[in-house]
């Protein structure tokens, strides 16, 4: 079958998808952003993290079929997505994130020399440490992300709480949470949205 | 010489040295999504690998039919054990492995055969199509049913080298460890308690599943992109299945997602590889969490006994342990494991009269191996707990108990080795202990209905604070850092120094697997620190370079770290001959002056800037690959357990707080207070985060992770669905107290650091549960059960 719907607000297209694969798989596989991760693919995890018409969803729990017409933003259209809403709403959508073109020639860069622009959340990340592995991080940023706009001033039970679908292995939490506090921190500072 | 410090008057510009909180080099990346992770690569015409995996925990193969799997469209091979080219055994100690299962399955999840297909799903729904045909055979499952008279062998003809020396071919590896007379010391003993204890398997649940691509080379050869914790140990074990020398397997690091000794055995590297030359096309293959689970070792669940004496003024004087570890259907790095268990039996304690003896077995359960903390948790878990019985029926406080035995630097380990390294056990306890206590019940709310989130249960709103009680629970731990007995432990880095638009730039390469660890960010530190450089770029990891060694033990930091500032010696040594012949005749400090390298420029020590780097270096590229090992250390003798076996020791304590709903036998971590000796932080930020990474996995330990095995050998819960690893609701604050208290023989003092948390974090858990509701808890991890009675 074929599936429209618009990823990072692009609109994009997949052909031949199988009636069972997820919207993690067509992400990952078929469009070409590996960024949203398959750590466990049953929805225990938060690996996969994306959000479906602004909530956040488990890709891997997503039929692709379900995904049509809808907006998908996935960690790789996260810094664009929080430029937007910084700019205010109302600002019509630009085309943003990778293209299937460019996504297919993406290639591992291993130096990190690339200078990207972060969304708050992600900068938080950085600079708190709290990136060992990363496999988790994808998925943590998107909710974290989504957590901070709908919660400016979360207090710790409230970060808890929303990152309790979000498994990491490395951290043992302590700088996830400070760096969800920094990034709220920030963007208080930053001033009212 | 060291170049750590900045000279007097000149400004330091090379941020990011050792010492500093440096960012990860990969930290972008990562948080862009943009990070190749080995289950992200993608290639051309690309195949997927499926593994079709034994349903029984022991069978024989009667009969395999694969014609079904091989005439469904889009598949391109099938592989058994009957394809296989060359060598058909694989092993990190012991070639025992089998490629495919050979005749025989010895556990449940063994590989049987692989497909190569065009979709994944393809090649699942054509090994679904595969027939095999089995025959059951009894199964082993622990030390009784494996050593009894008439026991079905799990190798028969097995002739390593731990064959001769242990009583049952059933057993991988025994190792005694013998000082002193225990007799004599039971007789003089006032107090003597005894116990029997248990720790479950635990799995190292690293997020990022196991993954590889392999591609064909035109050479006849293969290229591997893998997740890995050792490339050269894996090239060692690939090159002969696949009938290949080594240096047309070519084997390059991507990017990793945990793994915590889950990937130092092979999983589906030479998988991989056998069905891309097969096929002639590039494959990947990325296991589900359902074949994570079968697909990679797990900790050794143990049974152990422990028998303590001590005097009335609260002096131990004896200690007698057995440990036996289930080592599942393959060896791995069971004899390893055992030689830890053994020598560190007895924890971090002064004891002059020692009787242990550890022992791995073969079963048919799942193959067990390399986890964090290596054989020295399941110790920790029954010492610590002893500690604690001794501590009740002597009347003294249990940390007082553990600082009137703990060893310090100079004390003797019960296999004879003098420990020449500060080892501050008592202090570490005495700063947990310190630590102000958290609030009493924290889900009281001013004047409001209670906060519930703060309750055992949490959410689920099971208690609003009725029958919850607190404890309070201590733990300290003793790890090795490093190889041991007498492995030769090495690591090779390859440095280059070069001018690039004026500005000095090096280039460090080594094979050392990044998993998350931040070894990374420790190359980069040390190479602005030795060459007082500010642009460091970090070569991927790969086997064009020579081995690092594997990511375990605590190590990398100190050996490969250690390799890495070798090699920047014999780099800033090249520059300042080069400055020499370029300047010396103008400037007599050249030859006379202590010069140090700083902010890219050759400085004396006294400050004054003799020239800057670029201009030394012109065109010159100064290009150095060095090995570089620690001390070296001795196998224990086979009947005592003597010998200096192992090259460093790490230490960590534990203070836990916990409130336990006992209605419900509900368990609410409230806080895990960690100290640590790092003898130096490296990069602070890093270490801390690994000290609070290896608490919660000892956590996970004490209150939910286990996989469970059935009585016949089948794994009941492979699934994080069933396997339940913490979350952050379950994961208490966790403050962390460094001590910095340097190591003379370590690089830069450190001390590797990532394992000595987990040990303690498990019985301090426990501890403060025991401490709640008074029942003597003997097993983890602690169900709710075990707390209700029920
Ligand atoms: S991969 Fe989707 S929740 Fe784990
Ligand atoms: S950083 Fe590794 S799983 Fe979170």
């Amino acid at each position: 079958m074929r599936v429209n719907f618009t990823v990072n607000g692009r609109p994009q297209q997949a052909d031949d998808v199988w009636e069972g694969e997820s919207l993690l798989y067509v992400l990952r596989e078929r469009l070409g952003l590996p960024g949203s991760k398959n750590a466990c693919e049953q929805g225990e995890c938060g690996s996969c993290t994306v959000r479906l018409d602004g909530l956040p969803v488990c890709a891997c729990l997503v039929a692709a079929g379900q995904a049509e017409g809808r907006e998908v933003v996935t960690v790789e259209g996260l810094a664009e997505h929080a430029r937007r809403r910084a700019a205010g709403a109302g600002t019509p959508p630009e085309p943003a994130g990778t293209s299937l073109d460019e996504a297919r020639r993406w290639t591992a860069a291993p130096d990190g020399t690339r200078a990207a622009a972060l969304s708050p959340v992600q900068q938080a990340f950085v600079d708190a440490g709290a990136v060992q592995c990363g496999f988790c991080t994808p998925g943590l940023l998107v909710a974290a992300d989504e957590l901070i706009e709908r919660n400016p001033e979360p207090s710790d039970a409230d970060i808890r709480e929303a990152l309790s679908g979000n498994l990491c292995r490395c951290t043992g939490y302590e700088t996830i949470l400070d760096a969800v506090r920094l990034a709220a921190a920030r963007a208080g500072e930053a001033g009212p949205r | 010489m060291s170049t750590a410090h900045t000279p007097a008057g000149l400004a330091r510009t090379a941020h990011g040295g050792v010492g500093e909180s440096a960012p990860r080099p990969d930290g972008t990346l990562k948080v862009t999504g943009e990070f190749a992770y080995a289950s992200d690569l993608w290639h051309e015409d690309m195949l997927w690998g499926f593994t079709l995996r034994s349903p029984h925990a022991h069978a024989r193969i009667i009969s395999a039919d694969v014609s079904g799997a091989l005439a469904t469209p889009g598949v391109y091979a099938v592989l058994t054990h009957d394809d296989l080219p060359a060598a058909t055994r694989y092993g990190l100690e012991i070639q025992d492995t089998p490629v495919l299962a050979d005749g025989v399955v010895r556990y449940h999840g063994e590989p049987v055969a692989l497909v190569a297909a065009d979709h994944p799903e393809t090649a699942r729904r054509a090994a679904a199509r595969i027939r095999i045909t089995y025959e059951e055979l009894p199964v082993v499952g622990d030390e009784e049913s494996a050593t009894a008279p008439g026991a079905p062998l799990l190798h028969p003809a097995r002739d390593d080298h731990h064959a001769a020396h242990v009583p049952h071919p059933n057993i991988v590896h025994r190792q005694p460890v013998v000082r002193g007379d225990v007799a004599a010391a039971r007789a003089r003993a006032d107090v003597v308690v005894s116990g029997d204890y248990e720790v479950g398997m635990q799995d190292q649940a690293f997020l990022g599943p196991e993954s590889g691509l392999a591609v064909p080379a035109g050479d006849g050869g293969v290229d591997l992109f893998i997740a890995t914790q050792w490339l050269h140990a894996d090239l060692r074990q690939i090159a002969p299945v696949l009938g290949l020398p080594e240096d047309k397997v070519r084997m390059t690091l991507s990017g990793v997602g945990g793994a915590f000794g889950g990937r130092e055995d092979l999983s589906m590297q030479a998988h991989a590889c056998l069905l891309a030359l097969r096929t002639g096309r590039p494959v990947k293959m990325v296991y589900n969490r359902f074949e994570s689970f079968f697909g990679h070792v797990h900790r050794h669940p143990a049974r152990l006994h422990y028998e303590h004496g001590a005097s009335s003024d609260g002096r131990l004087l004896f200690v007698k342990a057995r440990i036996v570890l289930d080592g599942g259907a393959y060896a791995s790095s069971s004899p390893a494991v055992v030689g830890n268990a053994a020598s560190l039996a007895v924890g971090p304690y002064v004891v002059g009269d020692v009787d242990v003896e550890a022992l791995a077995l073969y079963t048919n359960n799942p193959p067990c191996g390399a986890m964090r903390g290596f054989g020295a948790v399941q110790a920790c878990f029954a010492y610590e707990a002893q500690m604690d019985r001794l501590a009740e029926r002597l009347g003294l406080d249990p940390v007082e108990f553990r600082q009137r035995n703990a060893m310090e630097q100079g004390a003797v380990m019960p296999t004879g080795q003098v420990v020449d390294a500060p080892a501050p056990v008592a202090e570490l306890l005495r700063r947990v202990k310190a630590r102000p206590l958290p609030p009493e019940r924290p889900w009281d709310t001013a004047g409001g209905a209670p906060d519930v989130r703060a309750l055992p249960g949490g959410l689920s709103n099971t208690t609003h604070g009725e029958g919850v009680v607190r404890g309070v629970g201590y733990a300290v731990g003793i790890k090795n850092v490093g190889f041991s007995e007498g492995f030769d432990d090495y690591s090779t880095a390859r440095v280059r120094l070069e001018a690039v638009a004026g500005q000095p730039v090096a280039t460090v390469h080594t094979a050392m697997a990044e998993v998350g660890q931040g070894g990374v960010t420790v190359h980069a530190q040390i190479a602005r620190t030795e060459l007082g450089v500010t642009r460091v770029v970090l070569q991927p990891a790969d086997t064009r370079v020579g081995s690092a060694g594997s990511t375990s033990a605590s190590r990398q930091t100190y050996v490969t770290g250690g390799a890495v500032r070798h090699a920047c010696q014999e780099v800033r040594e090249r520059v300042l001959a080069l400055g020499r012949a370029r300047f010396g005749a103008h400037h007599p400090a050249w030859e006379r002056a202590v010069l140090v390298l700083e902010g890219g420029k050759v400085a004396t020590e006294a400050g004054e800037v003799l020239a800057a780097l670029a201009d030394v270096l012109e065109d010159e590229v100064i290009d150095v690959e060095r090995e570089w090992r620690h001390r070296p250390t001795e196998p224990f003798d086979l009947r005592t357990g003597q010998g200096n076996g192992h090259v460093q020791y790490s230490f960590a304590a534990h203070r836990a707080v916990v409130d336990v709903d006992t209605g419900l036998g509900l368990v609410k971590v409230v806080e895990l207070a960690c100290a640590q000796d790092v003898g130096k932080a490296v990069n602070p930020l890093a270490v801390t985060g690994q000290i609070q990474g290896g608490t919660v996995q000892g956590l996970g330990l004490a209150v939910m992770e286990e996989i469970v095995v059935a009585a016949d050998g089948r794994v009941r819960n492979p699934s994080f669905t069933d396997y339940l690893i913490p979350t952050i609701l379950d994961t208490p604050a966790i403050p962390v107290d460094i001590l910095e208290l340097a190591d003379e023989h370590a690089p830069y003092g450190l001390r590797g650091a990532g394992e000595a948390p987990t040990l303690s974090a498990t019985p301090a858990v426990v501890a403060a549960i025991r401490a709640a509701t008074g029942i003597a808890l003997a097993r983890v991890p602690v169900r709710p059960e075990h707390l209700t009675g029920t």
